[in-house]
């Protein structure tokens, strides 16, 4: 029984041999990326209920309760003569949205779901003029390495708002210890949010996959046992890419939630 | 015993050709190849399929299965679904010289531009190195040049860059070798120029469908184009070589 007279080589966007659903992945991809985007963006521009407790500079909501920030403000940086419409969100997202962007594991996600180049393993795609992969437009993602400097630098930021979540203001003016579901919620974002950057293949290359002679150099065996630690890291890379954007969004909401006093974040002690 | 199962195996030639239908007996633990050689056997003695250690080792049965590239002698029956025909077509990539046999001859050209190993000065000393070491690269040698990766990467499935990309095998062979902790050659002006490691968008087909579990994209790949970024694309370490140029080891 014939079914082609030529080889059938020719391709086109989506054509391919494959019977089960390739497609899954990408298009799980788009909702999530997009829903995320969506809702970062909406967000930054809406730019209200993003702190909340002792200490808060823009509204004093909940005074009696430690002070939390969104990870989407934070480190808030509010500058003089900022006009009402610039959100300090603005100032914020650019980094942790560089990062993503140029994540060797995002880059695979979004070329698949966005771009089909290709959209899947197998698949076809669109031919439109000379494929150029990262070497034309998108050389720009050869700078990964700087968004994920800046990237470490959030991670202590972030770390330092789970210590500000921890501090309560006492009735008589002084400071305790305490923790909420809000503290773990910071501390959780905090902690995905390390596994995601510490797993980072341009770290692993840093810290010790540059070398090839770990016992030529200076701190070999400490560099060799970096880079076995990222390494390790690694593996779940895309694991910690997407824990981490959910626990970072959950987060803001959360905050967005008590700061609106929609709940009541409730203290453990 | 008496479960047929049908097969559609692509018969022609790089022009033109069909998809012919055979039908065979199962038998249990069959793979693929069992069935194609059982077509072979009993209804077309013509049929063109390459094969030698039917051990998933000497990379010969690359084909592809029901759309997805596959060793023919790995790939068991059981796991298709009863009663649905398997097809059964060579890899795309490559010309067809008959049915199921493909020229990958194309691999070895690519293979000729890569430097061999140079043994770096060890200045009178027995060269050594640590097992530690030596695992990176180790990855590496496993590879058994089926060229499922090269099928499947969509910079020569789709964008046929056959003459300025390298492909997913000639990154792990170049890894392999830059990754050597005695070798002294720089590969980097030729994974850049000349065998496209910028066209590679990390999409991770080849991991995908690397039969000896090479972590392709992850281990060669990447750790290729961090080098290419220490070497071109890093305005601090460009400046750090200007006001430091390295002594040469
Ligand atoms: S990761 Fe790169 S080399 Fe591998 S299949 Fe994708 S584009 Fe090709
Ligand atoms: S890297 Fe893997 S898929 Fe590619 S040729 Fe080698 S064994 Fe085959
Ligand atoms: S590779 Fe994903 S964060 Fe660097
Ligand atoms: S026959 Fe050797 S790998 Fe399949």
């Amino acid at each position: 029984m014939a079914t082609v007279a030529a080889r059938d080589t020719e391709t086109s966007l989506g054509k391919t041999d494959r019977r089960d659903n390739w497609w899954a992945g990408p298009l799980a991809t788009i909702i999530v990326l997009s829903g995320f985007g969506i809702y970062a963006t909406f967000r930054a521009v809406y730019a209200q209920d993003y702190e909340l407790g002792h200490g808060a500079r823009v509204n004093q909501i909940l005074p009696e309760h430690a002070y939390l920030l969104s990870p989407f403000f934070s480190p808030l940086i509010l500058l003089p003569g900022m006009p009402a419409w610039f959100s300090p969100a603005f100032l914020i997202l650019w980094a942790p949205g560089g990062f993503r962007l140029t994540c060797y594991y995002y880059r695979k996600a979004y070329y698949r779901a966005y771009f089909g180049d290709p959209p899947g393993c197998a698949v076809g795609e669109v031919k439109s003029g000379r494929y150029m992969g990262e070497t034309g437009l998108f050389i720009f993602q050869n700078l990964h390495r700087f968004f994920l400097y800046v990237a470490i630098l959030f991670i202590l930021m972030l770390a330092v708002d789970v210590i500000h979540a921890c501090l309560w203001p006492t009735t008589g003016g002084g400071i305790t210890l305490g923790a909420s579901v809000g503290t773990i919620v910071l501390a959780v974002n905090v902690v995905c949010l390390s596994l995601y950057t510490f797993s980072c293949h341009s770290l692993r290359h840093l810290v010790g996959g540059n070398i090839d002679c770990f016992s030529c150099v200076a701190f070999g065996q400490t560099r060799h046992k970096l880079w076995k630690g990222v390494s390790k890291l690694n593996k779940n890379h895309m694991l910690w890419a997407w824990c981490s954007l959910f626990t970072v969004g959950f987060a803001d909401f959360y905050v967005w939630l008590v700061a609106s006093q929609t709940i009541i974040d409730v203290r453990l002690f | 015993m008496d479960e047929q199962v049908t097969l559609m195996i692509y018969r022609g030639d790089n022009v033109q050709g069909e998809m012919k239908e055979y039908k065979i007996p199962v038998a249990p633990g069959m793979v693929v190849l069992d069935a194609v050689h059982a077509v072979q056997a009993t209804q077309a003695p013509d049929l063109a399929v390459r094969w030698n250690c039917k051990a998933g080792k000497c990379g010969s049965c690359g084909a592809e299965v029901n759309g997805r590239p596959r060793l023919l002698c790995m790939d068991r029956m059981d796991k298709y679904p009863a009663g649905e025909p398997i097809a059964v077509k060579p890899l795309k990539t490559f010309p067809v010289i008959k049915d199921l046999a493909t020229n990958v001859s194309w691999n070895y050209d690519v293979n000729k531009k890569i430097p061999a190993f140079k043994m770096r000065d060890t200045k009178g000393e027995e060269p050594r190195f640590s097992q530690e070491e030596a695992d990176r690269v180790q990855e590496f040698r496993k590879c058994i040049e089926c060229f499922l990766c090269q099928n499947v990467c969509h910079v020569l499935r789709e964008h046929d860059e056959k003459n300025t990309f390298g492909g997913p095998r000639f990154f792990v062979r170049t890894a392999g070798l830059e990754m050597h902790p005695l070798d002294d050659e720089n590969r980097l002006d030729l994974l850049k120029d000349q065998m496209g490691l910028g066209y590679c968008n990390i999409t991770k087909c080849c991991t995908e469908v690397c039969p000896e579990s090479i972590a392709i994209t992850d281990n060669a790949i990447i750790p290729l184009k961090e080098r290419l970024v220490d070497q071109y694309y890093d305005p601090l370490r460009k400046l750090y070589r200007i006001l430091f140029p390295a002594k040469k080891t």
